[in-house]
């Protein structure tokens, strides 16, 4: 059996509706298990990047990746590893505002941990976390036992190190149009 | 085109579709869609309305009309339940890349996601199975998204395209403008060829002892029969099709080797694990023509002319992938191709061909008992029709049988559901390849199973007089679901018998033109005074019950396991 590893997979599509159901479609039909979804405006306007991360083959993140890129509204897809990738997510905890005084281990571990604070009021302050999975995790760990009244953690975000030529592909488009 | 001011999003489907040079649909009304079948009425003289007697009857019409033509098929229904009924039809114009455009209506944009009368979410149903989908929510979204979807349907790999029209937007007025889509930035439906690969191929041709060529419906897709015809001949290497690739090239040239696949011929499947090179051309490596894919042509180099860039690498791991329409890939890889032939190798073909035919093909042609055979019945129609007719089958036994026997001369002669293997599909897409090809003698050949899920389909046939000739091979079963019981379930029969009605009793209420064959001396005078009739007609052949159909690839085996009994 091929070896499974995580792929940061990077699409670059037209605002469309509904190509998020196109998109996840493609993996549904393999039975594919997405651990995280995310979506924004990229850096040109009108153009929106969608970062998928899966656990996947190398031959199938490579069949996979292509059936994406050929829907229509999608301008390019790409996949990556964590080492071609610069990548973060961020978490949020939400705490009693009591153990916040009451447990002095509280405020050691957002020390340690280079969390922040974004909230306090009588009864309970948010910290906020962005980093690695296993430093969201290991603080996750930290404050568990001291009771979280919520935790949710948002899906990676990432830049690549390589180039995309998300406006090169686009330009040329313009230019072939001109001819 | 004048009065394009002011006017309604249901004239404008229309108009859009009149500049599409659409002058013929398939379709069905009901609420939501009423406006545009206003707007038919009004233009009745430019673009003809079928109405078909089901929904799944028009888009499979649609896709008829679309295989027969080349051109892209059109199918209008109503929201909800008429617009799911569509929905086999796309599935299936998806996996045998059928340019099609459906439209449906919608409740009106202020009800969506209210659960109104009639409200289905068919954006959402389709998406997996279309090309293309969009929702107009306002009348001036109606040109500019009609002319993207015959872009995409046509373009590229074609595919089915939805078109979804909320009600407001066909009751909307505003100026009509129509610009033809040339172009879509984050859409490029022909990969440019790389001249290196071309010439990786040409080496590789022209080194090769065993080489084996096997093409798809891609050849006819790009038009490009005559390239294709050119590069065979100048290579002299044996080519091999896949049931949807059928009739690219004549089946009678010398060159053609047969069919590969489950019930493909011996000596292609066997030859597929012995050739050096295997050059696949506009077809997709199904688990129908590969067998086990762990173990075809593991001894061969691999060459795939393709267009569709997810279809490498994606079955079968390729040496030579040659990106881009074949129509060009072919003429620039004939140019760097030695003349050769092939003597001995081709003798290995001839050798298995007399083989199968002992062993299977002269007791279907010739049969010694005393039923009739679904092969005979074939040759029949291929002698009287001077093999010149469309041959339009459903699925199952007959369909194998009728692309085995079938004796095409003309391109677009083979049209049948190959992917999805959609039963009830030969009725309505013989009304919609005959009216895609009007000149053309189309034969239906269907299973008396498949005849019945779209039978009311010969409402339409009589309503619109629509000289279809339909022959149903009856044998009283499911066949096809029968031999599997017969051949891996010790002969349990479950569900596959039919208790058949009188199908010439049928005909005649539809006032066509019907009759029924028993023996063997009634076939061939049959299918003349069939054949020779200038209005539709319904033959039915009795066949033999329990005849199965080999050569058979067992599902999973190999290629070369291939059984000829
Ligand atoms: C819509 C649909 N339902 C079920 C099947 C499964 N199936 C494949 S072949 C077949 C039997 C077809 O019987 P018939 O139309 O009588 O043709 P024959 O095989 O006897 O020639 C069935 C049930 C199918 N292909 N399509």
């Amino acid at each position: 059996m091929e070896k499974k590893t995580l792929f940061t997979v990077s699409i670059y599509t037209e605002n469309n509706v509904g190509l998020l159901n196109r998109i996840s479609a493609i993996f549904l039909k393999r039975h594919i298990n997405i651990e995280s979804f995310t979506t924004s405006e990229c850096e040109i306007e009108n153009v929106f990047r969608f970062i998928i991360l899966v656990e996947m083959t190398h031959s199938g993140i490579n069949k996979v990746v292509k059936q994406i890129e050929k829907q229509v509204d999608v301008i390019k897809a790409f996949y990556h590893t964590d080492e071609e990738t610069i990548f973060q997510e961020t978490a949020l905890y939400k705490v009693k505002s009591n153990s916040l005084f009451e447990e002095r281990e509280i405020q050691k571990f957002i020390k340690k941990s280079n969390a922040r604070i974004i909230t306090v009021n009588p009864e309970f302050f948010v910290i906020e976390k962005t980093g690695f999975r296993n430093e969201t995790d290991k603080l996750y760990n930290d404050l568990a036992p001291y009771g979280l009244l919520q935790f949710t953690r948002s899906g990676r975000i990432a830049v690549t190190k390589s180039k995309m030529g998300i406006s090169e592909i686009l330009n040329t488009f313009k230019n072939q149009k001109k001819k | 085109m004048k009065n394009n001011k002011n006017i309604s999003g249901a004239e404008a489907v229309i108009k859009s579709l009149i500049k599409e040079n659409v002058d013929l649909v398939f379709g069905y009304p009901g609420g939501a869609i009423m406006p545009v079948y206003d707007e038919f009425f009004k233009f009745q003289d430019k673009v003809h309305h079928v109405l078909t007697r089901h929904e799944q009857g028009a888009v499979h019409a649609a896709q008829g009309y679309a295989r027969s033509s080349g051109r892209v098929g059109v199918a209008i229904t109503t929201s909800g339940p008429g617009a799911t009924n569509l929905v086999t039809g796309i599935a299936d114009a998806q996996i045998d890349s059928t340019p099609i455009v459906c439209i449906t209506g919608q409740v009106s944009a202020h009800l969506l996601g209210s659960d109104a009368f009639q409200e289905t979410d068919i954006i959402g149903i389709s998406m997996p199975v279309t090309k293309w989908s969009y929702q107009i929510t306002k009348a001036s979204e109606v040109p500019v998204a009609i002319a993207k979807a015959f872009y995409i349907a046509k373009s590229g790999r074609p595919g089915p395209v939805l078109i979804d029209i909320t009600k407001n937007a066909q009751f909307e007025m505003f100026d009509f403008n129509y610009k033809k889509c040339i172009g879509i930035r984050s859409y490029s439906p022909i990969p440019k060829i790389d001249k290196n690969k071309i010439l990786d191929a040409a080496k590789l041709i022209n080194a090769a002892k065993k080489p084996l060529i096997v093409w798809g419906q891609g050849v006819i897709i790009a038009n490009a029969e005559k390239e294709f015809k050119s590069f065979v001949e100048k290579s002299g290497i044996p080519a091999a099709w896949t049931i949807l690739g059928a009739s690219a090239l004549p089946t009678s040239h010398e060159l053609n080797v047969g069919m590969v696949g489950m019930h493909g011929n011996y000596g292609p499947n066997i030859l597929t694990n012995q050739c050096d090179l295997l050059i696949a051309i506009g077809m997709r490596f199904d688990d129908r023509v590969t067998g086990d894919t762990n173990s075809y042509a593991k001894q061969a180099k691999i060459i795939h002319l393709e267009i569709d860039p997810v279809e490498i690498d994606k079955n079968i791991k390729v040496d030579v992938p040659v990106l881009g329409d074949c129509k060009e890939s072919l003429a620039m890889l004939s140019k760097n191709i030695k003349t050769k032939s092939y003597k001995n190798w081709l003798k290995i073909f001839d050798d298995l061909m007399k083989k199968e035919f002992n062993k299977v093909i002269k007791n279907d042609l010739s049969p010694k008992k005393k039923g009739l055979t679904m092969g005979e019945s074939i040759i029949a129609i291929n002698k009287l029709t001077k093999g010149k007719a469309i041959i339009v089958s459903d699925v199952g036994q007959h369909q194998m049988v009728a692309c085995r026997y079938a004796n095409f001369i003309e391109s677009r002669s083979n049209i049948t559901s190959g992917g999805l293997g959609t039963m009830g599909f030969a009725l309505p897409a013989a009304i919609g390849a005959k009216m895609g090809a009007p000149k053309r003698e189309v034969v239906a050949v269907i299973g008396d199973g498949g005849y019945q899920m779209t039978i009311q389909e010969l409402g339409t046939i009589f309503q619109h007089k629509l000289p279809v000739k339909i022959v149903i091979l009856n044998n009283d079963f499911l066949g096809m679901v029968r031999q599997w019981q017969e051949m891996f379930f010790d002969k349990r029969y479950a569900s596959t018998e039919m208790v058949n009605p009188d199908f010439v009793s049928i005909a005649k209420a539809y006032f066509l033109d019907s009759e029924k064959v028993e023996n063997r001396s009634d076939l061939e005078p049959a299918v003349k005074r069939m054949v020779e009739s200038k209005k539709p007609y319904v033959l039915e052949i009795c066949v033999e019950k329990e005849d199965n159909v080999f050569p058979m690839i067992p599902s999973g085996a190999s290629v070369s396991d291939i059984r000829l009994e």
